[in-house]
């Protein structure tokens, strides 16, 4: 069996940081295994929130006045906090979203049309969200370009022994998820970018799972692109970023137009700003984006590190006590695999097993989580997921083998 | 007994579960009017229904093949038993009754229904609502076109 690991953090004693933890569902103390769907918020993040519309709630960069100037200064602290979190050169290589949907429509919006031609190649994988392949499918019947994927291996890893063959010249980018939502597999991030980079292809991370999870460096990554959400990394919803170093940023042309992008606009034309705000139409998330930089400032008081190891402790610990769940099987089995377990029941299909898990205070994730490919490639039309944060326990996970045996039982 | 073990088994009957295990009418139709394909898209359920129109329009003949969660499975099996030999008035009269028993909270379920009262646990899992319905939208447009082969979904029509 697994042994814990040795923690300075107080892991019991943080969970008084989350306040909907103390929700009972159904009756029963709630266990959320779903974090890969979205995290919950810590106190710190929403007594941010509320500070800001009790104290400083004003648009940005246009008033004058005094409310206006306070909800600049930490709009803006809140970029370089975020700057660097993902250990950017410069706040200025933060652009503010909605979250990684966002980030990565934009890039495929606007860096996309610039910079490809009919005929050239995007490169993805097979294991990609539907943000990290929707966009690129829209984008290449808009210009011509073609859209290639590394294959996944059965145990969930890319099949990195294709990668030189697929990675031909006509590749102009190389857009892939650092962690996959469903499987939890870790991609060799900075291996893969080092590789792209030497044929000369632009590189995007989708960072979604993995910023809130472990330590996230795009200068050890060395990517041209990252994207990721606010929500899955205990900040609130509806704002997230995206990085660009800041030479690639500004050979871009805008994204949507309005106020605060522009310089100075005629009835005929308009000239625009540097970035990020040349990316930054109309009035942002502003509380959005200081809940993100307070989201910043906990994760950081604990750790990415510390987080990582958490999250692994209670992933092999939970994929050791699955083993005693009759005819359960996992999806993907990769050696570096964060906090996301996919597994399928020979008695009961995802939909009827998270109900009935619901109905113990077991919230989970059954479906195809936005990777219908990948549920293809595994054979299946979709899993159950369990997925795992800070806040989480062993004895959660005994819990909810509890409850699979009881489902297991119930359905046979 | 919890409540909310009660929800649960009110939900999946042991006939629903035997249904699901074990779905009746469960096959091909070699000599079928129409085919309706019916898919959920947000789990990936499918159920293909086979009818045979007699003379009058009536529902001479029901069967169903696919996969999906015990919700789909055991209505569309229960769906088929009740349906089959109906006239096509009265086929139209148990849609709208069963949806009613699914959605609502009215307690006068509606008489006809008779075996099929067994899915009313449904209405207290209002996501689990299209799991029933998946089968009865297929019968739905299978009413509409009464012959050929045609592809309905939970969800609205795409566009694309």
């Amino acid at each position: 069996m697994h042994k814990a690991v040795k923690s300075q953090v107080d892991w019991t004693a943080l969970r008084e940081d989350f306040p909907i933890l103390r929700e009972r569902v159904n009756g029963h103390p709630l266990i959320y295994f779903d974090s890969a769907a979205s995290s919950q918020k810590p106190a710190s993040v929403l007594d941010v929130v509320r500070n800001y519309y009790e104290h400083e709630n004003a648009n940005v960069h246009r008033g004058l006045h005094a409310l206006s100037a306070r909800a600049t200064e930490h709009y803006e602290k809140s970029r370089q906090r975020v700057a660097d979190f993902i250990g950017a050169k410069s706040a200025d290589e933060i652009i503010f979203t909605r979250g990684t949907t966002e980030s990565i429509n934009l890039v495929a919006q606007t860096w996309g049309p610039k910079f490809l031609r009919a005929g050239d190649v995007i490169l993805l994988t097979e294991m990609e969200h539907h943000s990290n392949l929707v966009p690129w499918q829209l984008l290449s019947e808009r210009i011509g370009a073609q859209l290639r994927f590394v294959p996944v291996r059965d145990d969930g890893t890319l099949a990195l022994e294709k990668f030189s063959s697929l990675l031909t010249p006509e590749v102009k980018l190389f857009a892939f998820t650092h962690v996959s939502n469903s499987l939890g597999t870790i991609n060799p991030v900075a291996e893969l970018c080092a590789k792209a980079k030497n044929i000369g292809a632009a590189t995007l991370v989708d960072a979604a799972q993995s910023i809130g999870h472990m330590p996230v460096n795009v200068q050890e990554i060395g990517c041209d692109f990252l994207a990721f959400s606010g929500h899955k990394m205990c900040a609130p919803t509806g704002i997230g970023a995206l990085y660009g170093r800041f030479d690639v940023l500004d050979a871009m042309p805008p994204y949507q137009g309005g106020g605060e992008m522009i310089v100075s606009v005629t009835l005929e034309k308009s000239t625009f700003k540097k970035p990020p705000q040349r990316f930054e139409a109309g009035t942002p998330s502003i509380a959005g984006a200081i809940g993100l930089g307070a989201a910043v400032d906990y994760l950081e008081g604990i750790g990415r590190g510390e987080i990582f190891k958490h999250d692994v402790d209670l992933t092999q610990y939970a994929l050791e006590r699955m083993k005693e769940v009759p005819g359960l099987r996992v999806l993907g089995t990769a050696k570096e695999h964060a906090g996301a377990i996919s597994f399928v029941m020979d008695a009961a299909h995802p939909h009827d097993l998270t109900t009935f898990a619901d109905r113990y205070g077991l919230a989970m994730r059954g479906g195809h989580h936005c990777n219908q490919p990948l549920m293809r490639r595994f054979g299946v039309t979709g899993s159950t997921r369990a997925s795992f944060y800070l806040y989480n326990t062993r004895e959660e996970i005994d819990r909810m083998v509890e409850i699979l045996q009881k489902a297991a039982n119930f359905f046979k | 007994m919890n409540t909310e073990l009660g929800e649960l088994e009110e939900l999946y009957q042991e006939v629903i579960l035997d249904h699901s295990r074990r779905p009746r009418n469960f096959g091909e139709l070699p000599d079928a009017s129409v085919k309706v394909h019916g898919d959920n898209p947000s789990c990936g359920d499918e159920i293909h229904l086979a009818i045979k129109f007699d003379g009058n329009g009536g529902l001479e003949q029901i069967k169903f093949t696919g996969h999906g969660c015990a919700i789909s499975q055991a209505s569309a099996s229960l769906m088929t038993m009740k349906l089959k030999g109906k006239k096509r008035a009265e086929v139209e009269e148990m849609l709208h009754a069963f949806h009613d028993l699914v959605t609502t909270e009215n307690n006068h379920a509606p008489k006809n229904l008779g075996d099929l009262q067994v899915m009313r646990g449904v209405r207290k899992f209002p996501q689990r609502v299209k799991c029933a319905m998946l089968p009865w939208r297929a019968v739905e447009q299978a009413l509409r076109q009464s012959e050929g082969e045609s592809t309905v979904s939970t969800e609205e029509p795409e566009f694309g």
